[in-house]
C-alpha cells in the first residue's frame, strides 16, 4: 500500500491452548481483527513469530499458509462470506475441494453437516435464498468441513438477531465441549465474550487484561 | 480437481449472464466468420477441383482472346474456327481435339419461354467422345446424341428436374429453339456449374439455329500420355502464331491448361481467404481484449470471493486456475456459439447459391475446422485471462476479505 506502516499490534504475547474456548475482546480499532488474521494464518507479522502446533508460520509463503488454513483452521465471519454463485452444499464442499478430497466423500460429509445444522432441505439453495441465520449455519458447516482443530469466529453474531445469535453461540460452545475444538472468538461484545473460558482484552494494539470466566456447569 | 475449478468458474459466468454474453459477442463474430469463410472456401475449392478432376489434367483449352482495351462496340476479340481446330489437332503431342460452340438461344416449350445456354456436340466420333468424356456427360433417361441425329437434343439436369417450363420436359418433348423444332432424346445427369442449365445438340444443327457457320467458342485438345500440358500448350500457341502471322505476345488466342486454371483459381481463393481471415483475426483480437476487460472487472467484483476462497484453503494456483478457466470458458463458449453461427451462415449461403445459381456451393466442415476453432477460441480466452488471473491469485487474503 505504501505510506506509513501502522502497527495494529505491538508486543503482544498470546498463547492459545488446544481445546480451549477463548475470546479476544476489544473496541473497534483495538487490533483484534489483526490478531485474528495472525492467529488464522491469513497474514504474517512484520516482526515477531507465530507458532502453530510447534511450527513457526511467520516465514511461510502464502501458498503454504493456505495449506495450513485449509487443513487446520475453520473461519466463521460476521458477514457469513459465502460464495454467492454456489449453493449451500457447494459452499460447504469448497474447502474439501481445495484439499483434493474426492467428490463423493466431500459431498457425503457436506450433506451430513448441513443436516446436522438443520439445513437438510436447503442444500441446493443459493445464499441469497437463505435467511441470515441459515447462512451463518452454512458458514459454520463450511468451517467444519475439513474437521479442523481450530475454529476462528469473527463477530459471528454481528449480523444476526439476538435469538439466532444465541443459537450460533450454542453451536460454538457445543463444538468446544463435545468435539474438543479450539475456539477463538473475536468480538467487541461483552456478553458474547463471556461465553468463552478465557477473555483477552485488547486496546490500542496491546493486551490490557486477561480474565478467566468461571461458569457453572 | 480441474472439473471442480471449472465448475466454480462456470457458476460465476452463469451469474453474470448478460455481461458474459456481451463479452462473447466479439469472439463469436470472429469465430463465426472464420468457420463460414473457411468452410465455404473449402467447399468452393472442392467443387472446382471436382470439376477439373472430371475434365482431367490432360486437357488444353484454346479460346479467342478477348480484346482487352478496345473501345466499346469495336470487337477486337480473336476467334477460333474450323481451320484452327484442324491446326490444333495436327500439333505434335495432341492426341485428339474437338471444337465446341456455345451460344444463348431462345427456347419455347408449352407456353413457356427461356433464354438457354446452347452447346454443340461434335459430329465426328473422335471429338464427340472427347467432349462427352471431358464433361462427364451421362444420360439419366433416354440416350446420348448419335452422329447424324438431326433436330434432336439432350437437356441439362435442371431443365427436367426443376420446373423451368410450365410443363415437365420428358423424352419426346418438342422444344422450339430459335424457332426450329427439336425433339428431346436424352435427359442428363447432374454435371455441375452452368452445364446443368444447357441444352446440347449436334454441331450442324447448332450452326443452323445459332447462325454460326465457321466459328467455335473453344477448342479442347487432349494431349498424348506422357506429354507435359504446358509444353504442348506452347506448341499449339506457336502453331497458331505462325498460321496467323502474329508476333509473340500479340496473339489473339488464349490457351489454358487445366493445371493453370486450377492454380489461378486456387491463388484467387487463397487471397480471398487470407483477406477474410485477416478481418476475422481483427475481430478475434478485439474479442480477446473484451475478455480481458471483463476478467479484470470480474476480479475486482470478486475480490471478496477470492479472499474467502483463500481463507478456506485455496492456494494462489487454485485461484489462478479458476480465473484462467473462467476466461477460457468465455472464449470456448463464445467459440462454440460462433461455430454454430458459422455453420448456419454457410448453410444459408449454400441455400442461396442453390436458388440463385442452380447449383449448390457445398460448404465443407472438416473436423480440424470445428475442433481448431474451439481450441483457438479457448486459447484466446485463456491468454486474455492471464493478466487478470495473475492479479487475482496474488491478492493478499486479508486485503481481499476486507473489500466490499
Amino acid at each position: 500500500m505504501g505510506g506509513n506502516n501502522v502497527h495494529a499490534l505491538q508486543g503482544i504475547d498470546l498463547d492459545v491452548h488446544e481445546g480451549e474456548f477463548m475470546a479476544i475482546q476489544g473496541p473497534s480499532g483495538s487490533g483484534k481483527s489483526t490478531a485474528m488474521n495472525l492467529v488464522g494464518c491469513l497474514d504474517v507479522p512484520s516482526r515477531g513469530e507465530i507458532y502453530l502446533a510447534g511450527q513457526n508460520i511467520s516465514t511461510l509463503h502464502e501458498s503454504d499458509l493456505a495449506q495450513i488454513r485449509g487443513r487446520k483452521i475453520g473461519f466463521i465471519f460476521q458477514k457469513f462470506n459465502l460464495i454467492e454463485t454456489l449453493t449451500a452444499l457447494e459452499n460447504v464442499t469448497l474447502p474439501m475441494t481445495f484439499q483434493g478430497i474426492p467428490e463423493d466423500k466431500r459431498t457425503r460429509r457436506a450433506e451430513m453437516l448441513l443436516r446436522q445444522f438443520g439445513l437438510g432441505d436447503r442444500m441446493d439453495h443459493k445464499p441469497n435464498q437463505l435467511s441470515g441465520g441459515q447462512q451463518q449455519r452454512v458458514a459454520i458447516a463450511r468451517a467444519l468441513a475439513v474437521n479442523p482443530p481450530v475454529i476462528l469466529a469473527d463477530e459471528p453474531t454481528g449480523n444476526l438477531d439476538s435469538k439466532t445469535g444465541k443459537e450460533v453461540m450454542k453451536f460454538l460452545r457445543e463444538l468446544n465441549e463435545k468435539e474438543g475444538k479450539t475456539i477463538v472468538l473475536v468480538t467487541h461484545d461483552d456478553l458474547l465474550a463471556r461465553e468463552a473460558d478465557r477473555i483477552e482484552f485488547l486496546k490500542d494494539g496491546v493486551i490490557v487484561q486477561s480474565m478467566h470466566v468461571h461458569r457453572r456447569k | 480437481m480441474l472439473k471442480d475449478h471449472a465448475y466454480i468458474a462456470f457458476s460465476s459466468l452463469r451469474k453474470r449472464f448478460l455481461r458474459t454474453s456481451l463479452t462473447m459477442l466479439g469472439i463469436f463474430i470472429g469465430i463465426a466468420s472464420v468457420v463460414a469463410l473457411i468452410s465455404l472456401g473449402q467447399g468452393m475449392q472442392d467443387a472446382i477441383n471436382a470439376q477439373f478432376a472430371s475434365v482431367g489434367t490432360d486437357k488444353i483449352i484454346v479460346q479467342g482472346a478477348t480484346g482487352g482495351f478496345s473501345p466499346p462496340g469495336q470487337n477486337t476479340a480473336g476467334i477460333v474456327d474450323k481451320h484452327d481446330l484442324k491446326l490444333v489437332s495436327q500439333v505434335s503431342g495432341v492426341k485428339r481435339a474437338a471444337g465446341r460452340l456455345f451460344r444463348s438461344a431462345k427456347v419455347d416449350y408449352a407456353d413457356g419461354s427461356e433464354i438457354l445456354f446452347t452447346a454443340s456436340i461434335p459430329e465426328e466420333n473422335e471429338g464427340r467422345e472427347l467432349v462427352i468424356e471431358a464433361n462427364n456427360i451421362k444420360t439419366a433417361e433416354g440416350r446420348l446424341l448419335k452422329p447424324g441425329d438431326r433436330k434432336k437434343l439432350m437437356v441439362g439436369n435442371n431443365l427436367w428436374t426443376k420446373d423451368k417450363f410450365p410443363k415437365k420436359v420428358v423424352i419426346g418433348s418438342k422444344l422450339m429453339v430459335n424457332g426450329a423444332q427439336f425433339e428431346v432424346v436424352g435427359l442428363l445427369h447432374k454435371i455441375g456449374a452452368g452445364r446443368d442449365d444447357a441444352i446440347m445438340m449436334n454441331e450442324d444443327d447448332a450452326r443452323d439455329v445459332l447462325g454460326e457457320p465457321e466459328q467455335y467458342s473453344a477448342v479442347i485438345a487432349q494431349i498424348d500420355a506422357g506429354e507435359i500440358p504446358s509444353n504442348v500448350a506452347d506448341r499449339i500457341l506457336r502453331a497458331l502464331r505462325r498460321d496467323r502471322h502474329q508476333k509473340e505476345g500479340f496473339e489473339d488466342a488464349t490457351i489454358s491448361t487445366s493445371e493453370e486454371l486450377i492454380n489461378s483459381v486456387n491463388t484467387i481463393l487463397g487471397v480471398v481467404r487470407a483477406v477474410f481471415i485477416g478481418i476475422a483475426a481483427i475481430s478475434l483480437f478485439v474479442g480477446g481484449i473484451g475478455i480481458m476487460n471483463t476478467m479484470y472487472a470480474s476480479v475486482l467484483e470478486r475480490t471478496r470471493d477470492i479472499g474467502i476462497m483463500k481463507a478456506i484453503g485455496a492456494r494462489n494456483s487454485d485461484v489462478l486456475l479458476i480465473f484462467l478457466l473462467e476466461s477460457g470458458l468465455l472464449g470456448a463458449i463464445g467459440g462454440a456459439i460462433g461455430v454454430l453461427i458459422g455453420i448456419g451462415l454457410s448453410k444459408i449461403v449454400e441455400t442461396i447459391s442453390r436458388e440463385a445459381l442452380g447449383s449448390a456451393l457445398q460448404p465443407a466442415f472438416p473436423p480440424y475446422l470445428i475442433v481448431g476453432a474451439l481450441l483457438f477460441s479457448f486459447t484466446i480466452g485463456v491468454i486474455s485471462g492471464v493478466l487478470p488471473a495473475r492479479q487475482a491469485s496474488k491478492l493478499p487474503p486479508v486485503e481481499a476479505l476486507r473489500s466490499d
